[in-house]
């Protein structure tokens, strides 16, 4: 891979550190009147996910990583591992629980999501920021009651739990932005 | 986007324009002469902390040339040769030096008064920059005290060990090491420069005897201090000036040890102006002397977060 000097570190860029892949967040040079110059960095580690400042000394290099954000389409579960492919080569990627992490409570076969393969692995895995998906399991729905607030729990089709308004019911589509966890709507009729 | 059009805006450029029309009429008023030097030069800085640019090809070129870093030595041969009070607006070019307050073309306010010391330059430069950006008042700090208020160590007798840990507590250096200057350098930028942010004017003078770059050194409390001062405007680092080192051995001395450590670190050494340190045995009259950087200076009072605001074209565009 190709080397970086911190005058190249732009937000997005992915690079080893002490053995790690990281991505840069973002990237200030800093200097003195007169003095040393550095670069105070944002950085994520894509393993741990941990976000942290950095300081280099200003001209320091670091190595790229090989780390390449693709989409995919999420096909199964065996319960050990989540099996991905890649729509044009049909090639498939098995990604264990510490890539997928939380993200399992909103992969819905069939659906398109965001795998981060380093040196050729899944490393993590990002749900589309909205799905859709059926409640499998609420309270009985409230007729009528549509405008007012108030809310219970439901749970849906991946297992994950939102709080969803009163009126809806089992075996509803409802859309739910993975970001927050949070409710947005009914999907349209499907 | 339309890679034609101007980085600033419009709005911006005039009060650019009305910033440098201030500059002059306050030093027409006072009677500083303004002075205009190559910006093509022979030989380049020996600091080993900046980097010029230089330009290689060209038939007027007996040898490459040294774009300046600042308009300093040319305006110090000027003083020797009796010019009196002088001041310059100049392009100046620093390599690898971009970002959010950084050009590696940017514009230079520099002036030189025989006569007084740097406590009497920084009362100018307070008039000049708080007649500018309509500000009243300003702090003064030692070097020393700023480093004793603000990140809870001396400057001066603290360990290299002991500021590394001061810095290792507000950011992750990795498994850099350095001598106490880059744990300082490391501790102004990361501590001291933050905490100046919301003080207005303020003014930190006397810095270590080995920061003193071309100023003089004086023993202040039974340390070694160069008289050399900076001017933080809301934590923005805007001027550097000096009590002027007028000993042309020990300016020879500090240029031959820049290059020494510029050997040790693997940089490529400078040659040395030999016009600067010949106008200094001929004589250069006692002086204090400033650079202000004036993008920062339009950044201040145009309230802008980047320099690429207050320049008509920044380098990605030039």
């Amino acid at each position: 891979m190709a080397n970086y000097s911190t005058n190249e570190f732009r937000s997005g860029l992915k690079v080893m550190l002490d053995g790690e892949p990281c991505s840069i967040l973002d990237n200030e040079f800093v200097k003195p009147g007169k003095g040393q110059a550095f670069n105070r960095v944002r950085m994520r580690n894509l393993k741990t996910g941990r976000v942290w400042d950095r300081t280099f000394k200003s001209g320091e290099s670091l190595e790229g990583a090989d780390v390449l954000d693709q989409t995919m389409e999420y096909l199964y579960t065996d319960g050990e591992f989540w099996y991905f492919m890649e729509p044009d080569t049909f090639e498939q990627h098995q990604a264990d629980a510490k890539a997928v992490g939380d993200t399992h409570r909103w992969l819905k076969e069939q659906d398109r999501c965001e795998v981060t393969l380093y040196n050729g692995s899944p490393l993590s895995v990002e749900a589309a920021n909205f799905v859709e998906l059926e409640i499998t399991e609420t309270d009985p729905g409230l007729k009528g009651d549509t405008a007012q607030g108030g809310s219970k729990p439901a749970t849906l089709s991946t297992g994950a739990v939102v709080k969803v308004p009163l009126f809806l019911s089992q075996g509803e589509i409802i859309r739910v932005d993975t970001r927050s966890g949070e409710y947005v709507g009914r999907a349209g009729k499907s | 986007m339309d890679r034609w059009r101007p980085d600033a805006d419009l709005d911006a450029l005039r009060q650019r324009a009305a910033v440098l029309a201030g500059i002059r009429s306050f030093f027409a008023a006072r009677g500083v002469l303004e002075v205009e030097t190559p910006l093509l030069c022979t030989s380049g800085i020996t600091d080993p902390s900046i980097e010029p640019l230089l330009v290689e090809r060209g038939n007027s070129l007996a040898a490459p040339r040294y774009l300046q870093t600042s308009p300093e030595y040319a305006m110090k041969r000027l003083l020797a040769a009796g010019s009196g009070p002088i001041f310059q607006i100049a392009r100046a070019f620093r390599d690898d030096e971009s970002g959010r307050r950084h050009n590696p073309e940017f514009t230079l306010l520099e002036w030189y008064r025989p006569g007084l010391d740097h406590h009497a330059l920084m009362d100018e430069l307070e008039q000049l920059v708080g007649g500018l950006l309509d500000r009243q008042g300003s702090k003064k700090f030692s070097y020393r005290d700023v480093f004793r208020e603000f990140a809870g160590v001396d400057p001066f007798l603290a360990t290299a060990a002991q500021l590394e840990a001061a810095a290792r507590e507000v950011t992750d250096p990795g498994s850099a090491h350095g001598p106490r200057e880059f744990w300082l350098d490391m501790l102004l930028t990361h501590v001291i420069e933050p905490a100046l942010a919301g003080l207005g004017l303020v003014f930190v003078y006397d810095y270590p005897a080995a920061q003193a770059a071309l100023a003089r050194i004086a023993e202040v409390d039974g340390v070694a201090v160069g008289q050399r001062f900076e001017l933080y405007v809301d934590g923005v680092e805007l001027a550097n000036g000096y009590n002027e080192l007028t000993d042309a051995v020990e300016q020879r001395q500090r240029f031959e040890r820049d290059n020494r450590l510029r050997r040790e670190t693997g940089r490529p050494e400078r040659p040395l102006d030999e016009n600067l340190l010949a106008a200094l045995a001929s004589g250069l009259p006692d002086c204090s002397g400033v650079a202000l950087g004036i993008d920062r200076l339009v950044m201040l009072a145009t309230g802008s977060e980047d320099i690429r605001q207050v320049q008509a074209f920044s380098w990605d565009r030039s």
